[in-house]
């Protein structure tokens, strides 16, 4: 019997168009749109300005605080300006415009094939090196890898979890990353440990990827620390709080960190980022984003220089199809959708996802019959369907009864609604609502 | 094309499940229940079936259309569907006035004033049951006799009519029951399709593996009103029958399986479930054996609908992190 979360879940189609595609390497764009808010956190501050000329690997802008990240150019050439842009959430942030001359690396980075396998460095100068290299959660999180890898004083890692789930629809960029980087993953996630000083870490991958699950356990032979655990297809495993309950069967309490159960999630990318950080001196500017859509010509699997605007990325992968009805940064089920195909691509990109006309337009929503469906799929263990109702007549204090902030937008409940309820949609609002009651009454 | 892109909230795919998919999920699971009481009851099982789905269906559309001015939902299956189980809670001989009125008290009374589909307290269906057999309680008790010989009979209103397996247990009159097998499959009198338990078991499968309801509700109802009826049978096998007959007869396999599980009405939390279950094998039960009515079930259905409401603020799901 394969280990999943306990509660809840759902299976959607996994339409995995662009699995076992070869990983190919993207065109450098012609300008680079670099955001200087690419994670959770402060955004970063810019330490070049305009007309200055930047080596791909040249540092752009510091962190702006403790929980903030670093960022780096991932061309070369000059800065034309730095002005807002529209990203990925549709707001207007500043942006570094970079007109790209030449692709000229920094000397520092090591550009060989070779693998590194040695490593003598401590847990303070791996997490110095990750943070200095501007490492944040690859798998859409964006949260400071640095500081993750930083315990709060009381709590003690025990064991680090890689997500290589990646249990939402449609992506594969993690797992083509699996398929030809296997090697690099590992020592990747060997440097993790040692960053955090412990001796075991479990790379958690769904069933459906099996060629990737015999591929590292084929390589793990040599890295007897680190055991790669087949989980069962279920959404949204990938979730921090299922992840870490799938594979060590501990709860994260309701407002606790997941440090609290001793273990320490990484994404698998972010893993061959520490990886190509600390073994090869390479800050992270670039990263693996699939293209994909039933429209889409050639769904694909890209490295892409963060910054390339995803248009260009899918004018490789065959063009905007006629009947395009939404873009998708992310994955179908907790993805954002974009306003503009001139978004540029910033670390937390995992995807570019197409959805025709047909499939962007939802239905019609009816009353609620309480079929408790929602209640069923909840991998939190929460009443949405109450949770929604609450919202909708501002009760605030039975939200938070019911725990409303608890929610990880995971989206099953308003996929699994048969009368079309935006269940999620009031969630997250009064989610957001009862957080700042919690937040208030603290202060 | 950059102008006509649509923006909105995660998630972006919905898993295609619909109100109208459950509705008729929930009408094929009844087909061989239905097929059942063809074979047994004829022409009258058709005209009852046949006449209520109509008025539940009619007076839905007239009431939406005309008293609340919405749009008509007759499509979404839910007014067939009320319209069938009120057929199968009703004797085969019924006279056709007789099942408008109950049609009319099962979607006017029980469905509309509460403002449709979702927003009812009580099971419509079982509305329209209760509301006939208080107001027409000679016609709602008496039922045509089955005879295995007589198969697909061409009889309606003019059909012979005797005893109930339950008014003959009420009147302890034990020694006249049919045989097991005949309680069944259903060779049985009593209302039209509640008579055959492995048809009924044959649709519970059947939304089991479509996953339209889970086993909480019928197996928690079932199971309380063998035990508590088999500790009664234990006390006194004279005066009350044994547990299996409880179980193969009367409405509680309808009732348990079709008609407590409603989405509406029940709760909506597994242990809410178990709860309601367990209330209403009790209720049940102490109809059946000590209560004037021969049948407990509707009634007992009727009751916990009121006490759903109150399952569901007090039993929470289960809690990720929680206690």
């Amino acid at each position: 019997m394969l280990r999943s979360f306990r509660i809840g879940g759902i299976h959607p189609p996994e339409n995995k168009l662009s699995a076992k595609k070869k990983i190919r390497i993207s065109d450098i764009p012609q300008q680079a749109i670099i955001p200087l808010s690419q994670h959770i956190g402060a955004p970063a501050v810019a330490v070049v300005k305009k007309g200055d000329t930047v080596k791909v690997g040249s540092l752009l802008a510091e962190a702006g605080g403790f929980v903030s990240a670093k960022i780096y150019s991932s061309v070369s050439g000059k800065i034309n300006k730095i002005d807002n842009a529209i990203d990925a959430s549709g707001y207007k942030r500043p942006a570094i415009y970079i007109d790209v001359e030449g692709d000229e690396w920094e000397e520092s980075i090591d550009r060989t094939e070779t693998i590194i396998r040695e490593c003598n460095l401590s847990s303070k100068e791996i997490i110095s090196k990750i943070a200095d290299a501007g490492i944040v959660g690859l798998g859409g999180a964006t949260f400071p890898t640095h500081v993750k890898l930083t315990p709060p004083p009381g709590s003690k890692a025990e064991i680090v979890i890689i997500n290589a789930v990646e249990c939402e629809p449609y992506l594969t960029a993690d797992h083509s990353l699996m398929l030809e980087k296997g090697e690099e993953i590992l020592i990747g996630v060997s440097l993790l440990m040692r960053a955090v000083n412990v001796n075991k870490a479990v790379i958690g991958i769904e069933n459906n990827k099996a060629d990737a699950i015999a591929h590292l356990q084929q390589l793990a032979t040599n890295y007897p620390n680190i055991e790669i655990m087949p989980l069962k297809v279920k959404y949204p495993q990938g979730g921090e709080k299922q992840l870490i309950d799938a594979v060590i069967r501990k709860q994260v309490k309701s407002g606790g960190l997941p440090i609290s159960t001793g273990a320490i999630v990484q994404n698998v990318g972010t893993a061959f980022a520490v990886y190509e950080a600390v073994q090869k001196n390479k800050p992270l500017f670039e990263r693996i984003v699939t293209v994909t859509g039933k429209a889409v010509k050639n769904p694909s699997n890209f490295l892409v220089r963060i910054g390339t605007p995803i248009s260009q990325l899918i004018e490789i992968a065959g063009g905007t199809p006629e009947n395009t009805g939404k873009i998708i940064g992310g994955g179908p089920m907790m993805g954002k959708a974009l306003v503009s195909a001139d978004v540029p691509v910033c670390k937390g990109t995992s995807g570019i996802l197409l959805l025709t006309k047909e499939e962007s337009v939802r239905k019609p929503m009816h009353d609620c019959i309480r079929c408790a469906k929602c209640v069923n799929v909840c991998p939190m263990g929460l009443n949405p369907a109450f949770l929604m109702k609450y919202t909708v007549y501002q009760k605030w204090d039975l939200a938070e009864k019911e725990h409303i902030h608890d929610c990880i937008e995971c989206g099953s409940c308003s996929y699994t609604c048969p009368a079309n309820r935006p269940l999620l949609d009031y969630i997250r609002s009064g989610k957001g609502k009862v957080m700042n009651i919690i937040r208030n009454r603290k202060s | 094309m950059e102008n006509s892109l649509y923006v909105s909230p995660s998630p972006h795919i919905h898993g295609g499940d619909s109100i109208s998919k459950n509705m008729y999920g929930v009408l094929i699971a009844l087909i061989p229940a239905f097929l059942v009481s063809l074979y047994f009851f004829g022409l009258g099982a058709l005209i009852v079936t046949a006449s209520s789905v109509f008025f539940c269906v009619l007076f839905e559309y007239l009431i939406q259309k005309f008293l609340m001015k919405k749009k008509p939902t007759i499509y979404d299956g839910s007014a067939i569907l009320t319209g069938v189980l009120l057929a199968f809670n009703l004797p085969s001989n019924l006279p056709i006035w007789i099942i408008m009125i109950g049609a009319l008290a099962a979607i006017g009374i029980g469905k509309m004033s509460f403002g449709g589909l979702g927003n009812n307290i009580f099971n419509p269906a079982i509305t329209g049951r209760i509301f006939l057999l208080i107001s027409f309680p000679a016609q709602m008790t008496t039922w045509p006799i089955v005879d295995a010989a007589n198969q697909f009979p061409m009889t309606y209103t003019d059909a012979e009519t005797g005893a109930t397996v339950l008014s003959l247990m009420n009147e302890h009159a034990l020694d006249k029951l049919p045989s097991y097998t005949e309680m069944f499959t259903g060779c049985m009198g009593g209302s039209l399709g509640e008579v055959s338990v492995l048809a009924l078991l044959i649709g519970f499968a059947f939304m089991l593996w479509k996953k339209i309801i889970t086993w909480h509700i019928p197996v928690s109802i079932i199971a309380t009103v063998f035990v508590f009826t088999g500790i009664m049978h234990l006390v006194n096998p004279e005066q009350y029958a044994s547990p299996l007959i409880h179980i193969l007869t009367g409405g509680l396999m309808l009732g348990a399986i079709f008609m407590a599980t409603d989405y509406v009405t029940s709760p909506m939390t597994k242990k809410g479930m178990l709860i309601y279950g367990v209330g209403i094998g009790l209720l049940t039960t102490v109809i059946r054996l000590f209560g004037s009515y021969p049948e407990g079930m509707s009634f007992a259905i009727f009751l916990m609908n009121a006490l759903t409401p109150l399952i569901n603020s007090y039993v929470k799901p289960k809690h990720f992190g929680g206690k």
